[in-house]
């Protein structure tokens, strides 16, 4: 049984999450953008561990480990040096301004809480409580890349959705098999690498990242 | 092969003596079939040379048709046998089974494309298009597919080999490929024989019955509920009825069979449309179990119906191969009708008469493999030797080209339903099954199906007309361009191929007391009826009773045979002397050209008015005051413009609507994924 001072700052962090969720969604500075990312990836790790340490999973810890590795550490730095090789540090003029994406998230985190219910009443993990947020970060994550331009912002709310992933299965079923996990990490850095290799084919091309340029590409109907 | 790996296995234990002989049957078949791939096969080894493909391959390929034939026909009589070959996807081995129904079709299958083989193998030309090795190795594939469509037994094998018969056959018909015409008849084509194959195979799903077995065994032993019976049986007649050119599905074939080579026409409707007869025999009458009797009206109606509007189109052609397309489709609707009477008769216990109709359809598809092969190789013959398929090119032909003329008579007269030829006791015995519809127990129905009687009669009628059209503008007459003056006769190969199917035609004719029999004991297999056994003689045939009809064919040979020497030497004995030769047309006068003569539009002219209603006929008539009068007709097809042309703008409106949803903006793909996302929870959350 977990006592509830732990219980608490596993739904502390919990809230930090969805907060940190949020804070892309109005972030329009890339590099913030990059340490957001990097702050839930590491809130995701703190969770991980108190959930590790409280539950005695190896898994978990590995699981941590593998948060802190991946998400915090070589992934922003990636993404860092992507953003000064390719001088994109702004994403102005979203296609939903700030405000009115921030309103759109409030209805989207009472359907994912509405979501989690059924879920939470299956699940028989001491955390079931925090499912609710988990959806929520990945939606939000997923508007985040619905309201951006550049193709940058769009790859980091793909990652961002990934971290909801891997917080809503740690608390349905304290994580996936790590193998999955293990899979999860590699494709992420996979995908990670072939879109960076895509940003300067991309440049090379449109003399820059916007995915308007993209769009006036497709086919003609 | 991987013959270790085979395991036979005979239905009829009790008898190891006959189930010896025919698990050998299958497995000679089989090694046939595989010889035909080798024969394919070894014509890509040299893909250009045309001598090889020509003087070695398809004489090879015809002598494993022949085998085939004999080998089929030696074991009709033998019990079914089984084999299971371990191919195909994990589990899922291959079933084939050798039994009286496929075997006969095998008989079918080997002897008349021994006859097209042989032809072909004089027939292709270096040219443009497909070269001839890989030609003959889509033709031995072909083949071999056809083959394997008879054998198997279950719905995997028969669904693969079912696909490649059609994929090679489409290949076949663009050998032509550089002709934009051609490859749309060859896409027109693809396309329905992938909707019908689509139809087969939802067939072969509703037929497990919920087992989820494919087997044909499975299928054997699944009691359908009516309802579903009845749902299977359409979509196999709309699967196989589109291939067999069972009208309203009719639209690729005046298409497709005028634009592959006559040798691949010939097989086309010679010998893969019966794979459709084949089909729908085998699923109505081996696999659907309690099918209710009324659903063989619908053959019955629709058949009709297609014959009737086929050789009505046929009598408007004017390119002599469209006008055989027609034909077939004509002969295809005698032989669905055919069905659907069986049908019917064995739902009103008339066992016998079942039977009956059964044996003409078997009977007529044998006949139609012999007739429509030899007459579609004629017009390859023609169209070699003058480059022309228009018939209102042609002309006079049987002074350059005797041969070919002579035997295409045969295929003419046996297709016009005359006797002594083959054509005729098909249909004669066709019209006997139609004679006793009266007797169904059914009200209504034993009033319209004799009406049938008239209408088949009609059809033979106008069949002849169509044959006089054809046979008398393309051989007969004087030549309509000058150009024909240099025809010039078939080679050696193809007479020798013309004369193998003609003679199936003269024996099929003069020997029915012979096969009948044979049929009979396929039909009696089937669990249709028995036949009764009159003793007659040889030259007799009987179907049911001596006292109601009865048919010579020999006597009826000799008596004309007969009678035109008779004629002849009466008519040269009084006119010795006296005679004085002038071209034809001429009214006995000469100074009229080669183009005063009777044309195929002026001789289909008639059966356009009386059929008007079937046509979509668009005609130009010149006034009489024209310096230079023209007179244009085109014929169109009334169910293209209502089925098939609606179809394509249909396609493309949904399209453009659909488009509306691709605004090429990433974000809005993005938004389309996440509303889908959402609805989707939202559904689960419901649920």
């Amino acid at each position: 049984m977990i006592p509830p001072l732990v219980m608490q700052l596993l739904d502390s962090l919990a809230a930090l999450l969805l907060l940190l969720s949020f804070a892309m969604l109005a972030q329009r500075r890339i590099v913030t953008l990059v340490d957001l990312f990097a702050l839930q990836g590491a809130v995701l790790c703190a969770a991980t561990l108190l959930l590790a340490w409280r539950t005695g999973e190896v898994n978990l810890y590995l699981s941590a480990a593998l948060t802190l590795s991946v998400k915090v550490i070589a992934l922003p730095r990636l993404l860092h040096a992507m953003i000064r090789r390719l001088g994109v540090y702004w994403d102005t003029d979203p296609l939903l301004n700030i405000s009115g994406t921030m309103l759109v998230g409030v209805p989207i985190v009472v359907f994912a809480f509405g979501l989690a219910q059924p879920i939470s009443a299956l699940a028989s993990t001491a955390t079931r409580s925090a499912i609710g947020i988990a959806i929520a970060v990945i939606l939000l994550a997923f508007l985040t890349m619905i309201t951006r331009r550049k193709a940058m912002s769009q790859v980091i709310g793909f990652l961002s959705m990934e971290n909801g992933l891997f917080f809503g299965a740690m608390c349905a079923s304290y994580g996936m098999p790590m193998i999955v996990e293990l899979g999860v990490a590699l494709d992420v850095l996979v995908a990670m690498l072939v879109l960076g290799v895509f940003f300067f084919q991309i440049r090379e091309q449109f003399d820059s990242l916007d995915l308007d340029r993209l769009e006036s590409r497709r086919e003609a109907p | 092969m991987h013959s270790a790996h085979i395991r036979f296995k005979s239905i009829e234990a009790s008898d190891p003596q006959l189930s010896a002989t025919s698990a050998s049957a299958l497995a000679e078949v089989l090694a046939l079939l595989a010889a035909w791939l080798v024969v394919g096969l070894a014509g890509l080894v040299r893909p250009g040379s045309l001598r090889f493909a020509g003087r070695t391959l398809f004489p090879l390929g015809a002598l494993v048709s022949v085998a085939i034939a004999v080998v089929a026909a030696a074991n009709l009589g033998a019990a079914p046998t089984r084999v299971v070959l371990p191919f195909g996807l994990p589990d899922l081995p291959m079933h084939l089974r050798l039994d009286p129904l496929s075997g006969i079709f095998l008989v079918l299958l080997g002897a008349a494309s021994a006859g097209i083989s042989v032809f072909a193998a004089g027939y292709f030309r270096s040219g443009e298009g497909t070269p001839p090795g890989l030609l003959c190795f889509q033709y031995h594939v072909f083949l071999a597919s056809m083959g394997l469509v008879l054998l198997a037994d279950d719905a995997y094998a028969f669904m693969i080999a079912w696909e490649t018969m059609a994929l090679s056959s489409y290949f076949l018909v663009i050998a032509q490929h550089r002709i934009a015409e051609i490859r749309r008849a060859g896409y027109l084509y693809l396309v329905m024989a992938h909707v019908g194959a689509l139809a087969i195979l939802l067939c072969f799903g509703v037929l497990q019955g919920g087992s989820w077995q494919f087997t044909f065994d499975a299928m054997r032993g699944a009691h359908l509920p009516p309802a579903w019976a009845g749902a299977a049986f359409l979509l196999a007649l709309a699967g196989f009825g589109a291939k067999g050119g069972l009208v309203p599905l009719h639209a690729w074939l005046p298409e497709a069979h005028p634009a592959a080579p006559s040798p691949v026409s010939a097989l086309l409707s010679g010998v893969m449309l019966k794979m459709a007869v084949y089909g729908l025999l085998r699923v109505a009458f081996d696999l659907i179990g309690g099918l209710p009797w009324w659903w063989g009206l619908v053959p019955v109606a629709l058949g009709l119906f297609s014959a009737l509007y086929g050789i009505a189109f046929a009598a408007a052609q004017t390119d002599m191969k469209r006008l055989l397309a027609y034909s077939s489709i004509e002969n295809l609707g005698l032989l669905f009708t055919g069905i659907g009477l069986a049908m019917v008769f064995r739902g009103a216990s008339m066992p016998t008469f079942a039977a009956l109709a059964l044996v003409a359809v078997l009977y007529h598809a044998i006949n139609h493999a012999f007739m429509k092969s030899l007459l579609f190789l004629g017009t390859g013959a023609v169209l070699h030797s003058t480059g022309e398929r228009n018939l209102g090119r042609l002309g006079g032909l049987i002074h350059r080209m005797p041969w070919v003329a002579w035997l295409t008579l045969v295929g003419a007269l046996a297709i016009a339903g005359l006797p002594p030829l083959n054509g005729f006791v098909s249909e004669w015995l066709l019209l006997q099954a139609f004679l006793a519809s009266h007797a169904v127990p059914y009200p209504f129905v034993n009033m319209l199906l004799p009406l049938g009687l008239g209408l088949v009669a009609l059809i033979a009628a106008l069949a002849g007309y169509v044959m006089v059209k054809f046979f008398g503008v393309v051989f007969l007459g004087r030549a309509r361009e000058a150009a024909l003056a240099d025809a010039h006769d078939a080679g050696f190969a193809e007479r020798l191929g013309l004369g193998w199917l003609a003679l199936g035609c003269v024996l099929l004719g003069l020997l029915p007391a012979a096969v009948v029999p044979v049929l009979a004991g396929v039909a009696q297999w089937l669990g249709v009826g028995a036949l009764p056994r009159p003793a007659a003689g040889w030259w007799m045939l009987v179907p049911l009773d001596a006292r109601q009809a009865s048919y010579a064919a020999p006597v009826i040979a000799a008596t004309l045979f007969a009678a035109v020497a008779a004629t002849s030497f009466v008519l040269r004995l009084v006119y010795r002397r006296r005679v004085r030769l002038a071209e034809p047309w001429a009214c006995g006068g000469a100074g009229l050209s080669g183009r005063t003569q009777d044309t195929a539009e002026g001789f289909g002219q008639p059966i356009r008015h009386l059929f008007a209603p079937f046509f979509a006929m668009r005609r130009a008539l010149p006034s009489p005051f024209d310096a230079e009068p023209r007179y244009e007709v085109t014929i169109g097809d009334r169910f293209w413009n209502v089925l098939y042309a609606p179809l394509a703008p249909l396609t493309d409106r949904v399209a453009g609507a659909l488009a509306a949803l691709q605004r090429g903006r990433i974000a809005t793909f993005l938004l389309y994924a996440l509303v889908t996302l959402c609805l989707l929870l939202a559904l689960v959350l419901v649920l």
